[in-house]
């Protein structure tokens, strides 16, 4: 794809200036955006020695080069629309580059009937309004990242907003693709989906780079809402340009008998951090947090979760796995949290880190915090290499060394992939993954 | 059931009596340079001594309390209330006969002397800053075996203790390793020659007499090339209604092949802060155990760690945390792989009861380019009642190819069923729960001496005691 020109360049703003002052929203949005620049102004930036920020290389977090996006050009948007390929089939689908929308594929006129609302943000926020400000911004950010969560909401232009109704199943997944365009170009994805009642639906994001060597800056949101009953599968496939500075914020709060399955594929960037919080603040309620990394070259990848089980009868279960090589650093903190009351709770986490060079580095920090009885929770972190074993039993079998790593690596993420039941899903995230490998071999 | 055992006595009401204050020597409440020359005058010691403490107490000033991770709790110490070294004014004493009537009634109230006969092969007594008794049995001394307080260790002994004093723990490790370099007083300094294997316990005994007291005792620990060694320490204090601090620094330091296991029984009343740095130093094939009970005080911090220095050494810390109503047993290990093919254990055993709370800390650290590091960790956690809390927070750090870590956790409470089934055999309520808490320690408390396990067992069945119903 072409590169950005100096000329396009030169209609950009640091995003350091603060938000933009000329832009079509409503006066409540833009009010609130200036309040978060203050507040994100107000904090002061993370060092290591922020137990939320421990082992994390936050000298990178220097936001000083980045700019917001150009205008796409009739040329631009063609070329992206080409290159946003995800799954073979959708339900709906949004594709935003440089936090502009592209283009919008209507849910089918049967599931707009029922009441499906699938808008651009700021469309949302205009028409839907009382349910917009509801739900925008509700979840704090507790992880460490409330001064980006700040800078987030200061300068989101656009995201998608998904409503699906009372007993509503969306059969297909739903379908985001956000572009990074340009050098040193800042995005700021963000998705809310509110799931109501007995509500069904699986929503697929995908983080790319228009140019595989340019700089950039990620900082996105994505709350779930899931409504009693009601059931959210979100998988997220990271995989900006190796340059690119990642920060995700994400959260789900789950209502009685409802569960959330969410799955993060981090593959791109040079430093990502992703905060996961899933709330259980109903009883019976269930959240699976997975999530898979394949970190070569210098890459950094910082998760940080918390299972917070606010009601009794709360369910949830984490198993995060990484492939580390080269130099790659992946760092895990996670914590369970069962609060006072919230009995009968049955947590489980588990992060295993697979090394494949002598300079990997894996940091675990599988936290517990149990302010109730009558608890079942566990955890688990292992960190290791390839199995001698099964690599010579590869190796006697004529696979080249390359190769037989490569099988024992897809094995070893295949376990968390699978557990999303999707099967067409599970071969997209499959085919990134081994895109990353082809490349990583050239 | 049991065989009655007279052994350690860490009975917590046992240890709740105190004797009316005759000290001569009072550095007075607060900390200020003035404080660590007094302590240095009344101690004698060498200027390098006192150069370290004055280190010690700059870096104690500087350093904020570690509040960004640790318990707000901290923040209720207030350092300008403490006494920082009390003393009778006499010398440790060879013999119990010369050891002053009350203080000897101190220590045989809490049957000292008396263990010391049956199976001990050495014994220290400190009674707040200073050692009031000491004493090796002869054969033990006559190998060569240095067993004596620590001023007078690095009185009589400098050579050895310089080398290896404040190396395992420097002074900036943390802000109370700080605290303890400027006024550190007693504890014991114990060197073990080639070879020797001292075949009986040493022990030490640490009490606390006096209120708004803080308690700094020094302990270094050398066995060298090929020798074993095993030391006890006991602690207790009268309740008081003020907090009181006991902060200790204890260095190990094992040489090619040595092996020390060190155990501790923590009874402090329910007002004392116990904030403790340990650490231990394992040179080529040696071993260093920690094995670690902690029952009383109000906050315990503590990490006892290895650091795994030579080729296959191995380290290992054994924990067991019970935190009743209104305490914090924030208690963990840190094991540094500093060298291939040296492995590592952590076993950590905690209940929380009533408004207890328990908590792992836990750091392994395996640096890169290191082969065949192992380290296991496990940490269970049991919660009694709807009010008791527990957290686990391990930091483990891996690079390369060649070791394996792994870490599992778990919590759970006392199976109902279990109980049920107790109970329709004739054991009440607290019986049967009792009975369930000691099997979640027994794998652990057998690993233990004999007469601390059997000891444990009963404390446990103690605080457990109106813990249902």
């Amino acid at each position: 794809m072409p590169l950005t020109t100096d000329n396009e360049l030169a209609n950009t703003r640091s995003i350091l200036s603060g938000p933009a002052s000329s832009r079509d929203l409503p006066d409540w949005f833009r009010e609130q955006q200036q309040a978060a620049w203050q507040k994100f102004e107000a904090i002061a930036r993370p060092t290591r020695k922020d137990q939320p920020w421990r082992f994390s290389s936050v000298d990178l977090l220097d936001l000083t080069p980045f700019k917001s996006s150009a205008e796409l050009s009739e040329e631009d948007r063609r070329n992206i629309l080409k290159y946003s390929r995800g799954l073979h089939e959708f339900a709906g689908r949004m594709i935003f580059a440089g936090d502009q929308l592209v283009e919008r594929d209507i849910v089918s006129d049967d599931l707009k009937k029922r009441g499906v609302i699938f808008q651009p943000l700021e469309r949302a926020m205009v028409e839907h309004a009382d349910l917009f400000r509801k739900y925008f911004m509700s979840t704090e950010a507790k992880l460490g990242s409330a001064k980006f969560a700040a800078l987030h909401q200061a300068m989101v232009s656009s995201g998608t907003f998904l409503f699906v109704p009372r007993g509503v199943e969306i059969k297909l997944p739903i379908e985001i693709f956000h572009w990074l365009r340009g050098q040193d170009v800042s995005v700021f994805p963000h998705l809310l989906l509110i799931a109501d009642e007995l509500a069904k639906v699986t929503v697929v994001e995908h983080f790319s780079s228009c140019d595989r060597s340019a700089a950039g800056f990620a900082c996105g949101v994505n709350d779930l809402i899931v409504g009693p009953g009601a059931n959210v599968t979100y998988v997220c496939a990271q995989n900006w340009s190796e340059k690119v500075i990642g920060i995700q914020i994400n959260s789900s709060k789950v209502d009685h008998d409802g569960s959330v399955k969410s799955l993060n594929l981090n593959l791109g960037s040079r430093y990502s951090r992703f905060e996961s919080l899933s709330r259980l603040i109903g009883e019976g309620s269930r959240s699976d947090m997975l999530a898979v990394a394949v970190a070569d070259g210098e890459q950094e990848f910082d998760a940080r979760t918390l299972q917070d089980h606010v009601s009794p009868r709360t369910a949830s279960d984490l198993l995060y796995k990484n492939a580390l090589s080269d130099r790659a650093r992946c760092t895990f903190g996670g914590l369970i949290r069962v609060e006072p009351h919230a009995h009968f709770t049955d947590a489980y986490q588990k992060v295993r880190n697979l090394l494949l060079s002598d300079d990997a580095e894996a940091n675990s920090m599988p936290g517990l915090e149990i302010l109730a009885d009558n608890v079942r929770c566990t955890h688990g972190a292992t960190s290791g290499q390839i199995n001698e074993d099964e690599m010579f039993y590869l190796r006697s079998r004529g696979i080249p060394v390359k190769v037989a790593q490569r099988l024992i690596v897809t094995g070893f993420l295949n376990e968390v992939i699978g557990r999303l039941e999707q099967p067409p899903l599970a071969d997209h995230l499959n085919r990134l993954i081994e895109g990353k490998f082809a490349q990583s071999a050239k | 059931m049991k065989t009655e055992t007279k052994a350690v006595d860490i009975n917590r009401n046992i240890g709740d009596f105190a004797y009316p204050e005759v000290h001569v020597r009072d550095a007075g409440a607060g900390l200020s340079e003035k404080t660590v020359h007094y302590i240095s005058d009344v101690k004698e010691d060498p200027d390098w001594v006192r150069e370290f403490r004055l280190r010690g107490l700059k870096t104690f000033l500087e350093k904020p309390l570690p509040t960004h991770w640790a318990s707000k709790d901290l923040e209720t110490i207030d350092f300008d209330k403490i006494r920082y070294y009390l003393a009778p004014g006499t010398g440790a004493k060879r013999s119990w006969d010369e050891v002053p009537e009350d203080i000897k009634r101190t220590f045989e109230r809490l049957g000292i002397p008396e263990q010391e006969r049956k199976f001990l092969a050495g014994v220290e007594a400190q009674f707040d800053s200073e050692a009031v008794y000491s004493n090796i049995k002869k054969a033990v001394g006559e190998q060569g075996v240095i067993f004596v307080g620590s001023t007078e260790g690095l009185k009589n002994h400098p050579e050895i203790f310089r080398k290896w004093f404040g190396k395992v723990i420097p002074i900036a490790d943390n802000k109370f390793s700080a605290l303890n370099s400027a006024v550190f007083s007693g504890g014991s300094f114990i060197y073990v020659p080639p070879g020797v294997k001292v075949k009986h316990p040493l022990q030490a005994y640490f009490r606390i007499n006096a209120e708004n007291f803080g308690q700094f005792e020094r302990t270094l620990i050398i066995a060298d090339e090929g020798s074993e060694v095993t030391y006890m320490e006991g602690c207790t204090a009268p309740k008081f209604n003020t907090a009181t601090l006991h902060s200790a620094v204890v260095e190990l330091v094992a040489l090619k092949g040595a092996k020390i296991q060190y155990i501790t029984v923590q009874n402090w009343s329910a007002n004392v802060f116990n904030l403790v740095t340990k650490r231990g130093l394992a040179h080529e094939n040696a071993e260093v155990k920690w094995i670690d009970c902690n029952i009383g005080s109000r906050l315990t911090m503590k990490y006892p760690g290895v650091v795994l220095k030579g080729r296959k050494a191995r380290g290992e810390v054994l924990s067991i945390a019970l935190a009743n109503n209104g305490q914090h047993q924030d208690t963990g290990a840190k094991m540094i792989h500093a060298a291939d093919e040296t492995t590592s254990n952590i076993i950590s055993k905690s209940i929380s009861v009533g408004t207890g709370r328990a908590t792992y800390r836990g750091l392994v650290h395996v640096p890169k380019h290191l082969k065949n590091c192992k380290n296991n960790t496990e940490c269970d956690a049991l919660l009694i009642n709807a009010t008791s809390r527990t957290d686990t927070y391990p930091a483990i750090t891996v690079r390369g190819t060649g070791n394996a870590v792994q870490h599992e956790a778990s919590v759970s409470q006392v199976s109902a069923d279990q109980i049920f089934y107790m109970q329709q055999r004739g054991l009440t309520e607290a019986q049967a729960m009792s009975l369930s808490v000691n099997g979640f320690v027994n794998d652990l408390v057998r690993q233990f001496p004999m007469e601390y396990s059997v000891e444990l067992k009963r404390l446990i069945e103690l605080e457990m005691e109106g813990s249902v119903g």
